[in-house]
């Protein structure tokens, strides 16, 4: 039972992955990031003077806004704002613009599974795009669980619906620094191996679930060198466009 | 916090209520160091559990939860509905949790609480993977008529863990259910037997004399910790979760598996050692829970 996805994949291999900064000109940042068929698009606004329900002498202040493609924001959309929100606020460096909102809106272009993931992905280019000081970045992936304990990768909508649990994990992404080894280390674990955010759907052992854990930072660090390459190689038009 | 050493210097000659608030991580991680918190509980142990079911007469299932002072009141009614085409046999439940202002200070008249929509989804995502009811015996007649329970929990007090407290009640509302007996009048519809007529000679059977109780089968229950640096603190208080901000939510069902693990951000991360600390942790809490459900259901079958 190598492989039985109806497109083809092999359990570990993700969608073809694609990532555009800059494509929004009035916001300050903006990222389009998809997943196979799975597309989202996202805005930051800021920093800006905070609102007064906002205010916080101490720290900045992160709001999201999520927009879906069709309808009304319900329960749902509510739960992944307040996940996007806290995983945003952990990887920012909220000291350095006390008393400051940065918006960000998350657009819904299509939704064809792993969609909270691509949302984080989304957010954390743009993010990087609109210059938002932060300590590292992030990474997410959903792992599924199919019967018979099989973990698959980046599901469709449709292996989403089939399967009997799944994990949406976030990641920090490998650091490459000049610090010495240790400090990345903690209790000899290196530091991307801890989870930023787990939100799991579906019955599973324990051990299941740290078997997802484990094959999601495997292609965490194959999604983060993507996401590094994809930020460094559009530098030179940023820099044209400061100028 | 920004000044961890000047006021390490400071809390020997401060007063202790003036250094709790000027100083509230350092006051806490004071407290951590000594592997004990300022409630006097040890860094693993929940607060005290009451459970007490029947607290609203007017409803079919109820239940009041308190954890330490986080009290959650569950009430279920049920009303019979037609059945969607997709799943003609199954019934439906319909959770909602609320946070009325009296929960806490930072819940303002006229302004929804951020957290409730949240938690709501939480509880109906857990009980619907948990399988913990089975909606096909909240069928009566196959495409015809089905059970729909409006679970409501209201919040009374909001002092953390709130998801750990609303999940219990839930579950024990759940436990204490009965369901309404109803018959097919003449025109083919459902009608509720009243208790009166109960003793008396029916005209019609009822169609449902014999599924009064839910069979509850792998229960969910919950922890909710705090990771902070190495330490892990079980079931915090509204005081320690405005604090330390990174939360790992364990859901466990009575067969030991995983629910849910659920940790939206924080500044702390969650290594492969913290994740089964949590576990564990949640492994022991379930067993209490459990008692503490078994032994409230117990007390209800005496009286």
């Amino acid at each position: 039972m190598e492989t039985d996805r109806d497109d083809g994949r092999s359990p570990s291999q993700l969608r073809p992955l694609s990532c555009a900064r800059n494509v929004l000109h009035r916001a300050h940042g903006s990222a389009s990031w998809s997943q196979g068929d799975t597309k989202v698009l996202a805005a930051v606004y800021g920093p800006k003077a905070g609102t007064k329900k906002n205010e916080n002498p101490e720290k900045a202040c992160i709001e999201v806004i999520w927009k879906p493609k069709t309808g009304q924001i319900g329960k749902l959309e509510k739960e992944f704002e307040m996940i996007l929100k806290r995983t945003l606020q952990s990887i920012c460096i909220l000291t350095l613009n006390p008393n400051t909102t940065t918006s960000i809106i998350v657009q819904v272009v299509n939704d064809d599974g792993a969609l909270l993931v691509c949302a984080i992905n989304a957010a954390c280019a743009a993010l990087v795009d609109a210059g938002i000081p932060m300590k590292h970045l992030a990474v997410a992936i959903c792992c599924c669980l199919a019967e018979g304990g099989y973990v698959i990768l980046d599901p469709t909508k449709l292996e989403e619906q089939k399967m009997r649990g799944f994990a949406y994990l976030v990641f920090p992404n490998s650091v490459v620094s000049v610090l010495p080894e240790g400090l990345s280390h903690v209790e000899g674990e290196p530091m991307e191996h801890g989870i930023i955010t787990s939100v799991t759907h579906g019955v599973m052992s324990v051990e299941e679930y740290l078997k997802c854990l484990e094959r999601g930072r495997a292609a965490s660090t194959k999604l983060s060198d993507f996401l590094r390459r994809s930020l460094q190689s559009q530098l030179p038009s940023d820099s044209s466009k400061a100028a | 916090m920004g000044v961890p050493d000047a006021s390490g210097d400071l809390s020997s000659e401060m007063e202790v209520d003036a250094f709790r608030h000027l100083f509230p991580l350092r006051y806490f991680e004071r407290h951590l160091s000594e592997s004990i918190r300022p409630d006097a509980r040890p860094l693993g142990r929940a607060r005290d559990t009451t459970l007490a079911l029947g607290a609203v007469a007017s409803a079919h299932g109820s239940a009041l939860a308190k954890i330490g002072s986080t009290t959650m009141l569950a009430a279920i009614k049920m009303e019979v509905m037609i059945p969607s085409t997709e799943s003609p046999d199954e019934g439906c439940i319909a959770i909602d949790f609320h946070m009325p202002p009296i929960c806490s200070p930072i819940v303002r008249p006229g302004r929804p609480a951020e957290a409730a929509p949240v938690i709501s989804k939480q509880l109906s995502d857990t009980i619907s993977s948990s399988g913990m009811i089975n909606l096909k015996e909240l069928s009566l007649v196959s495409g015809k008529a089905a059970w729909m329970a409006y679970l409501d929990i209201y919040c009374l007090d909001a002092d953390g863990a709130l998801f750990d407290a609303a999940l219990l009640s839930a579950v024990a509302a759940f436990s204490h259910l009965q369901i309404p007996i109803v018959s097919l009048n003449d025109d083919g519809k459902i009608v509720l037997v009243s208790e009166e007529d109960e003793g008396a000679k029916l005209e019609k059977e009822p169609v449902n004399k014999e599924k009064r109780k839910l069979k509850l089968s792998s229960i969910p229950f919950s922890l909710t910790c705090i990771l902070h640096k190495n330490y892990i603190l079980a079931d915090p208080t509204a005081e320690e979760e405005s604090i330390m901000e990174t939360l790992v939510t364990v859901v466990l069902d009575s067969s030991a598996r995983l629910v849910s693990f659920y940790k939206p951000g924080g500044s702390f991360l969650a290594n492969t050692s913290a994740v089964q600390d949590c576990v564990a942790l949640t492994r022991q809490r379930v067993k209490e829970l459990q008692e503490i459900l078994d032994e409230a259901i117990s007390g209800m079958e005496i009286d």
